[in-house]
């Protein structure tokens, strides 16, 4: 019989959260790694047991964790993420030139087809791959190395390279996404890479369709139509039909097109979720009313879901990795929120149930369909 | 025999009990000791000193003989007491909220 098995990061650990394919109840292990901000836990497409997990501290810097019988035992593997050649500089926030300097992964993108090999997204923006199952990390230059990175500048959480997709019908093909600096494809592995900011416009930069600078919050697909990419940036909800090399914006209706994260069903490729926010100096759904939006229509037309959700009092966001979708005929949605509820929804987005009120603050969410 | 003690966080992740004992010859300084520590544990490889440029951690301190050494150049020999393992050499983790 079909489980799943939730991953969550938090500011003060991670947890699994399993239940059968009916996704009623839920047994809750953790918290892993106490006290450690959990950025991101993940598990490998081709060996559900194989899971990564970015353990981080102010205090003692970045740990990987590494796990080979789903989550029961972990063991720490290479932290060693050594800019593969002379850093350089980017702009600080006072405009100033600033050095590269590591500080934690933000994101794991497993390969789909090699549990040792994983693509890790760090701050300061760069990404580094490994083949050995996380023994040794190698940068990936030509991303950091890019002409315009000396002008990329952090946004507020960092100059994180926060996002990673693979398209998982041609590997060579990857999209990053960087605050703020916006998406960045590669068609050679990772190789080499190309701005892909063409039609996104911010106000919030001194030329709003600059071609980099852009803050983009999330990017998402569905594994059969990869040359279509969602995102939720700073502002605006955008769709690429080109493989990133160009979007239109598809807010639509939506009540604010401020947030976080952007997901896409598993079974039906035009179906798109969003969590708005009030705005970006209001990070709390609009009137203190949690709502998912889902479009059928790949964007401009939405749909508020709040069935079980709080619609009163409730000022919680909900963060860029903390959406996730799972693969039962079903398809599952499941989020995380800064207050420490996860929520799951096992008719795709028609209703909800919490199914953990009180975890610490929620920095990532992925779901595994197991059989 | 050079006596360390390490915060909650590292004993955790080397999976040890909060004092351990190194063996070093000579008249070891910080440096010395960190490096004793990261070969015997790698898992806590870069979590006192950050690896690319081998500085202490601004949220690590190392404390000794009621001394806080943390400010000395990590090539500073130990104290004599902590060297004759009278005393212990304490990593810290700066006390912090949240």
């Amino acid at each position: 019989m079909s489980k799943v098995r939730v991953l969550v990061g938090t500011q003060k650990g991670a947890f699994l959260l399993e239940a059968d394919g009916q996704r009623k109840r839920w047994h809750i292990e953790g918290p892993f790694f106490a006290g450690w901000e959990v950025y991101h836990l993940t598990g490998s497409p081709a060996d559900p047991n194989r899971l990564y997990a970015s353990q981080s501290s102010s205090w003692f810097g970045q740990i990987v964790q590494r796990s080979d019988d789903g989550g029961r035992s972990w063991r720490p593997s290479s932290n060693g993420f050594d800019y593969a050649s002379a850093p350089g500089t980017h702009q600080w926030y006072d405009g100033t030139p600033h050095p590269w300097e590591f500080a934690r992964v933000w994101h794991f993108a497993p390969s789909p087809d090699d549990p040792d090999t994983v693509y890790a997204g760090v701050e300061d923006a760069a990404l580094f791959k490994t083949t050995d199952g996380g023994a040794t990390w190698n940068e990936l230059a030509g991303l950091r190395e890019h002409r315009s990175a000396p002008d990329w500048q952090p946004g507020a959480g960092g100059m994180c390279a926060h996002t990673m997709l693979i398209d998982p019908s041609d590997t060579n093909r990857l999209h990053v996404a960087i605050s703020a600096a916006g998406v960045f494809r590669s068609e050679d592995g990772g190789t080499t890479w190309e701005a892909s900011d063409l039609g996104l416009h911010s106000d919030e930069i001194p030329d709003a369709r600059a071609e980099v600078g852009h803050c983009v919050h999330s990017i998402a697909r569905h594994r059969d139509r990869p040359d279509t990419l969602f995102m939720q940036k700073h502002w605006d909800v955008m769709r690429s039909d080109d493989g990133g090399r160009s979007w239109r914006e598809i807010s639509g209706d939506l009540p604010s097109d401020f947030g976080f994260p952007v997901a896409v069903h598993a079974h039906e490729p035009d179906t798109v979720y969003v969590v708005p926010m009030t705005s970006d100096s209001l990070h709390y759904p609009p009137s203190g009313r949690l709502c998912v939006y889902r479009s059928r229509v790949g964007g401009q037309e939405w749909q508020p879901m709040a069935k079980g959700l709080p619609q009163s009092h409730c000022y919680v966001n909900v963060l860029r990795g903390a959406f996730a979708v799972d693969s039962l005929d079903d398809c599952g949605l499941y989020f995380g929120t800064t207050g420490g509820q996860v929520y799951v929804s096992a008719d795709g987005g028609d209703s909800w149930e919490a199914i953990a009120h009180d975890l610490p603050r929620v920095m990532s969410v992925e779901v595994q369909t197991l059989s | 025999m050079i006596r360390v003690r390490l915060p909650y966080q590292l004993c955790k992740l080397a999976a040890v009990e909060a004092e351990i004992v190194l063996s070093i010859t000579g008249t070891p300084t910080q440096a010395e000791v960190i490096d004793a520590i990261e070969a015997r544990f790698p898992e806590l490889r870069g979590t006192m000193r950050d690896p690319a440029s081998g500085k202490r951690r601004p949220y690590v301190r190392f404390f000794a003989c009621e001394q806080d050494l943390s400010h000395q150049p990590l090539d500073t020999p130990l104290p004599d007491p902590v060297v004759r393992g009278i005393e212990a050499f304490h990593v810290v983790g700066a006390m912090s909220g949240g």
